[in-house]
């Protein structure tokens, strides 16, 4: 049982300065029915705040989230009002996490789908093995960014680190900054218009206002797509 | 796994205040490095011609009084503050004097540090009983430099936990592992240093302190430190006026500075930094892999 759930102009609020974090995260696997909004208060850096949410709820994170945060998430829509720690949205099915700070380290890692937007810069490894859902950064990205990414779009509005891309497969990313280096199989492509439609896209559900065409493709190269035995001492 | 805090207050009026506002940034810590911690603290220099030195015993009835007499015979003057297991000695001697006669009179005795300004505790439990023994709230000073250790590599001993001192008021606390710390202390044994652990921290802390000692700057050691270690760190160091902070390369292990007005506080996690006043304002960050951040005391 949740030990008490305060309702504040027809918001759930929780504040995790008196309130454990389990009982949260239990209220946001209950049954929600009804339920619009739920907040949270001091999260002062605690771990895994809306794990596994499963309902078109808006929960809204006042100040800055730990590991974890949002991770799993499908269908609702998570606001952290701060910075986010490492793992944020990870493995996201659907919904929206938006961060309004910076995320730490592997923002994103493996999400299956749903929209993640990072207001400030993301750490390293943003988006790697990402899986068909969608990452906005309106800052800058760290090293190993979308690292074998198998689906889904990246948009970077600022620069990316070392490596970007490495061993992509499906997964696109774009780029209106500098990138310090291109991972292995990854290389810069022509903008189309289909690309220019989609990053429009994801840049107006993210809020920013860039101008699409400023922005550059990258994609795999497919060269590793197949096992090459002439040059097996490379691999 | 483990857990590293500091803190450096640039308003002067703070210094009282410094144990009171460390003591949640360690707990916080705790689920980090539950086994051992440890802190040194920086406060005003001792006379130029005095020296402090932190000695530890493992034996929580070990007789200090006993101590004391022998070695206010042997110095001739010294002053004794005793905690717990813990005692700082504060003399004109040189340190290896001291060292080498609590070696000979004591071998259960160890010594943490050496230096003006620093005093170091250590010690194995939980990040709260260590504070509490050393009644860590307590401390006042400019600086401090603080580790919860979740023991990886060696054993939980109170020599293992960190923070790992070289020289005379220079320290250091680590989070990760280093693969090649074997290969460290031979290069650095080859000439002439001792290491007194198996800790592959004590081999990144005598590395640095051995560049720093040849006069180096810290910036130009850490370069050649990002080539000579092979493996996983966030390494946080104390100096008498300074803290230094650095990733490594991949960014393996994570830290966090907020930045105000009032003081530079540093942790593994923004958990330790959420009780600081205005920390709500401040200035928050991850430090960038490969890159050396400093700040001085003013």
């Amino acid at each position: 049982m949740v030990s008490s759930v305060k309702a504040v102009k027809g918001a759930v609020v929780f504040d995790l300065a008196s309130q454990p974090l389990r009982d949260l995260n239990q209220f946001l696997h209950g049954d929600l029915q009804g339920i619009k909004g739920v907040t949270v208060e001091n999260p002062d850096g605690a771990h895994s705040i809306a794990v596994g949410m499963n309902a078109a709820v808006q929960v809204d994170i006042n100040g800055h989230a730990g590991y974890y945060a949002a991770g799993m998430n499908q269908h609702a829509s998570v606001v952290v009002h701060g910075n986010a720690g490492p793992g944020c949205a990870e493995n996201m099915m659907s919904g929206r996490v938006e961060v309004k700070g910076f995320a730490s380290g592997g923002a994103g890692a493996s999400a299956h789908g749903g929209l993640l937007v990072i207001q400030g810069d993301a750490g390293l490894r943003c988006g790697i093995s990402l899986k068909g859902g969608n990452i906005v950064v309106g800052g800058d990205v760290g090293s190993f960014s979308a690292f074998m990414a198998q689906a889904g779009t990246m948009v970077i509005c600022g620069d990316a680190g070392d490596g970007l891309g490495d061993s992509l497969y499906e997964a696109v990313l774009y780029v209106r900054g500098e990138v310090k280096s291109l991972g292995a199989d990854a290389r810069f492509e022509p903008m189309g218009d289909t690309d220019i439609a989609t990053v429009k896209q994801l840049l107006a559900d993210a809020g920013l206002s860039h101008k699409a065409s400023e922005f550059k493709r990258i994609a795999s190269a497919k060269t590793l797509y197949h096992w090459n035995a002439d040059s097996k001492q490379t691999y | 796994m483990c857990g590293i805090v500091g803190l450096l207050l640039k308003n002067k009026s703070m210094r009282p205040r410094l144990g009171e506002l460390m003591v949640p940034m360690l707990i916080g810590m705790t689920e980090r490095g539950p086994d051992s911690s440890g802190m040194a603290v920086f406060g005003e220099p001792v006379m130029n011609s005095h020296r402090k030195v932190s000695l530890y015993c493992g034996d929580a009835g070990f007789n200090w009084r006993h101590l004391e007499g022998a070695l206010l015979e042997f110095l001739g003057d010294a002053q004794f503050e005793v905690k717990a297991n813990h005692c700082i000695v504060t003399s004109t001697a040189k340190p290896d004097e001291v060292r080498a006669w609590v070696g000979r009179h004591h071998p259960s005795v160890h010594v943490l540090s050496v230096g003006r300004s620093i005093d170091l505790y250590k010690d194995v439990g939980l990040p709260s009983e260590v504070a509490a023994r050393y009644a860590f709230k307590n401390f006042s000073g400019s600086h401090l430099v603080g580790h919860t250790r979740m023991a990886t590599e060696s054993a939980v001993t109170p020599q293992n936990a960190h923070p790992y001192t070289a020289g005379e008021d220079w320290c250091l606390v680590h989070n990760g592992s280093l693969a090649n710390p074997n290969s460290i202390r031979r290069m650095l044994e080859k000439r002439g240093i001792r290491f007194e652990s198996d800790c592959d921290t004590e081999g990144a802390c005598r590395y640095l302190h051995w560049r720093l000692d040849m006069g180096e700057t810290l910036e130009t050691a850490l370069e050649h430190a990002f080539e000579d270690f092979d493996g996983f760190f966030t390494l946080l160091m104390g100096t008498e006026d300074k803290l230094a902070l650095v990733r490594d390369p991949f960014a393996c292990k994570p830290a966090v500075v907020a930045e105000t007005d009032d003081y530079v506080a540093i942790a593994s996690e923004f958990h330790s930094l959420a009780h600081l006043p205005g920390v709500k304002h401040a200035n928050i960050f991850e430090p960038k892999p490969s890159e050396v951040y400093s700040w001085s005391v003013q």
